[in-house]
């Protein structure tokens, strides 16, 4: 068949034309071999373009497109629609990337970037001339999500999808749900309690018909693609019997063996047979082994076993694996503080009075180690001027990370405020780079903090902390007077920076999902796609993806969950057909494709004694192709044909 | 003044979505380079790059994900060892190495990719044109 290709050069306004001179591309594009129609028009993305595309089709009757304009993530799926509207095989639309990776990226040079557009439309061209028709692959949706994450995001994409009606199997790796915010006292701007509006949702999920509830587990392994993924999860041994437990707590009360507590910051201990916190969920122990005498002394002690009135406790439990398969995953695997450690100025952790902001909410907590009183933690007096340092390792490129938390300048207000209604006689000093309240009624809170409960702010950095005299000593200075500040102070509470939760860059690996040089996973597109990860079938939730407040963790979670509902009402997934396949005619059988395929899609025909790529498995990653040393393994529309006449485009003068 | 032909071979999954960051930041490179975009870099064969070379470029990058970050589990496993063997056949055949460069660029890392493609065209232009000596008639048309 004669080939007749269109070639649709976007100005995409000034963009693409104020660097490329698009009509000189599209009449030098009108002579090259195979063009039928060549054209440029200011945004081929309008209806108008997108018409114009279409008429040009059925009018020249053209067997390829391309469109050359912004990056193929944006419009590749607008113009194959287009292209499909007019009787075209979507597969037979190609993008040229004229804008990201041309007129953007070369403004100076309006020639060399002109030659450039002309040689990466010519590359498109080579491609569209021997793309065949496809069609998608079908292959069957399992309407099941994995939650991973039980904070405040991952029980709200947990219970939005499970009320839109699909299963949901929800993984925590400690021992309840709840997260952070289950940590915190109040929260900014309203000061509800915390806990009084996060423990309805935890008691949801655990009730909930559709939600499966798995603490004390971790994903262990991740196989397959959007629709059909394998996970393999990893139960640890709590050495107790959690479905026969009551909770009736004895064991805890019991136990002789005592080590911080991570809810409580280490600022309280808890046994080694344990329930995080009182409204855990679910509200049964776990035992630490790394902790427990039984284990530690070679099975002298066992009190636990011998209170329990059910028999709960099992020694000899063993990590248990169980394996399910889900259409979809959530990742909201949070955050963490940046260690104290890092801040040497500071102190880095060994003065007891220099605390973190997740330490100060504990102990403003009514659970809390403190029973909601502010006290000193070396003497446990009242403390009567306390400094909050906002920015502690955030916004600072030479020594730690250059992005701003976000939510210290927020969670430090509240924080002085709370002391303030707390100690009443007391100073609240608060250290500030700028202070950042963009937020729904954040603006008012602030100002009630600085006008209604006299919290003092001070612009600019604290350079150095260290004890005195039984006092923490605050060498700062105020850039607004331009005074240097010497604060003798009971207490410091540092603003942390947020960093993404330590698990998180394990299990990002494992997903192949992208993260930031920071660690946070990089959402598909940072204005258009925040919730969803590139690879399709992998969504984000929460401060995993960069530092958030409660409310913009909710809203997040709540998208990811709309986009899995959305996901799952197909009962098929279509996935992209540019997948390999092997010519059997001229496979000589040596099945080095079957060695080097990462998912075992080649297999090998023992009749025909040939290999075969299984299409529904077949991510089309291209490995075999480059490894078959007859040439008989090819890719769909990206066969080596194509790739050299690509190659050679891109090399013309 | 030389100015170098360069193909860029960038896996879709991390170093081409670099390279769209890069423009969307407004990075500035030099415009030696036309990117020919595949799914993986395993994707690619020796062959194309000798390819490349045999057509006139005087330079070839292949840019794919981080060691362990690879969309197709290990893909740019398979590319580091053949661009390792593909240097010293190039080498062998009176090819610069360094005219062949794998580099380690992600979706996240629009800036590393301006870095790496400006040092890329400093070292063609300071190797200088690429003379194969390629008779007439084997010159591919």
């Amino acid at each position: 068949m004669e080939e007749r290709m269109g070639v649709f050069v976007c100005h995409c306004g000034t963009n693409i034309a104020g660097v490329v001179d698009v009509k000189r591309v599209a009449e030098e594009l009108a002579d090259y071999p195979g063009v039928a129609y060549s054209t440029d028009y200011t945004y081929m993305c309008s209806d108008p373009g997108q018409n114009l595309v279409k008429d040009a089709i059925k009018k020249h009757n053209l067997t390829g497109v391309i469109v050359a304009a912004c990056s193929p993530t944006l419009h590749e799926a607008t113009f194959r629609r287009a292209g499909t509207a007019a009787g075209m095989n979507q597969y037979q639309v190609e993008i040229a990337n004229i804008r990201e990776q041309c007129s953007w990226v070369h403004q100076g040079d309006k020639e060399a970037a002109t030659s450039k557009a002309i040689r990466t439309i010519k590359v498109m061209i080579e491609k569209a001339r021997l793309d065949e028709a496809l069609e998608p692959i079908s292959v069957p949706m399992t309407p099941r999500a994995l939650v991973v994450g039980g904070g405040i995001a991952g029980i709200q994409a947990a219970l939005d999808v499970a009320n839109a009606g699909h299963e949901v199997i929800l993984v925590e790796k400690s021992a309840s749900i709840g997260g952070h915010m289950a940590q915190l006292s109040e929260t900014f701007p309203t000061l509800d309690c915390s806990q009084c509006i996060m423990t309805p949702k935890m008691v949801e999920v655990a009730q909930h018909p559709k939600i499966k509830l798995m603490t004390y587990s971790e994903v262990d392994d991740v196989s397959g693609y959007v629709g059909n993924f394998k996970v393999r999860i990893k139960k640890k041994a709590a050495y107790v019997n959690r479905d026969v437990c009551t909770g009736c707590g004895l064991c805890v009360e019991k136990c002789p063996a005592k080590t911080p507590s991570e809810f409580d910051e280490q600022l309280a201990d808890r046994k080694a047979i344990y329930t995080p916190f009182p409204q855990a969920v679910p509200n049964k122990p776990v035992l630490d082994a790394e902790h427990c005498t039984y284990f530690l002394k070679d099975g002298k002690c066992g009190i636990c076993a011998k209170v329990c009135p059910l028999d709960c406790i099992d020694y000899e439990q063993k990590d248990e694996f169980i394996e399910v398969e889900v259409g979809a995953i959530v990742v909201a695997t949070g955050y963490d503080l940046y260690p104290i450690e890092n801040l040497g100025e500071y102190g880095g952790g060994k003065y007891p009075d220099v605390i973190t902001g997740l330490q100060f909410e504990r102990m403003l907590s009514a659970s809390g180690p403190t029973g909601g009183e502010v006290l000193r933690p070396s003497n446990g007096e009242s403390p009567k001027e306390v400094v909050f340092l906002t920015c502690c390792g955030s916004r600072d490129t030479e020594n730690h990370l250059p992005y701003c938390s976000k939510i210290c300048c927020m969670y430090l207000t509240k924080h002085a405020m709370l002391y303030k209604h707390k100690v009443h006689d007391g100073q609240a000093y608060v250290f500030y780079m700028d202070v950042r309240t963009g937020g729904k009624g954040y603006e008012e809170f602030y100002t009630r903090a600085a006008e209604e409960d006299d919290v003092l702010y001070l612009r600019g950095k604290v350079s150095k902390i260290f004890e005195e005299d039984g006092k923490v000593m605050v060498w700062g200075v105020d850039t607004l007077s331009g005074k240097k500040i010497e604060i003798a102070a009971d207490m410091a509470v540092l603003g942390l920076a947020t960093v993404p939760n330590k698990a998180a860059a394990e299990l990002a690996n494992m997903l192949k999902i992208h993260t930031d040089e920071w660690g946070f996973l990089s959402e598909a597109h940072p204005k258009l796609r925040p919730v969803e990860a590139l690879a399709p079938g992998f969504y984000l939730a929460g401060a995993a993806q960069g530092p958030k407040d409660i409310p913009e963790c909710v809203a997040q979670a709540s998208a990811a969950a709309s986009k899995v509902a959305a996901l799952f009402a197909e009962s098929e997934y279509h996935r992209e057909p540019v997948i390999a396949v092997i010519d059997e005619d001229t496979c000589a059988g040596c099945r080095v494709c079957i060695s080097v395929c990462p998912y075992d899609a080649a297999e090998f025909d023992d009749e025909k004694k040939v290999a075969r790529i299984k299409e529904a498995i077949c991510e089309g990653c291209g490995a075999c192709i480059a490894a078959c040393p007859s040439g008989s393994a090819q890719q769909k529309n990206l066969t080596d044909e194509q790739l050299y006449k690509m190659v050679s485009a891109a090399l013309e003068v | 003044m030389f100015e170098p032909r360069i193909v860029c071979f960038f896996c879709k999954w991390c170093t081409y979505a670099g390279a769209d960051l890069a423009g969307t930041s407004r990075k500035q490179y030099p415009p030696n380079g036309v990117v020919v975009r595949v799914n993986c870099s395993g994707r690619i064969d020796p062959q194309h790059v000798l390819w490349a070379f045999r057509e006139g470029a005087d330079g070839v990058l292949v840019g794919g994900c981080h060691p362990g970050d690879c969309h197709y589990e290990e893909g740019n496993h398979k590319t580091m060892r053949r661009v390792q063997f593909l240097k010293r056949t190039l080498e062998d055949m009176g090819v610069e190495p360094e005219r062949l460069h794998l580099d380690w660029i992600s979706a996240a890392e629009g800036e590393k990719l301006v870095h790496v493609m400006s040092d890329f065209v400093d070292t063609i232009k300071e190797l200088g044109p690429l003379e194969l000596g390629l008779k007439e008639q084997e010159k591919v048309v």
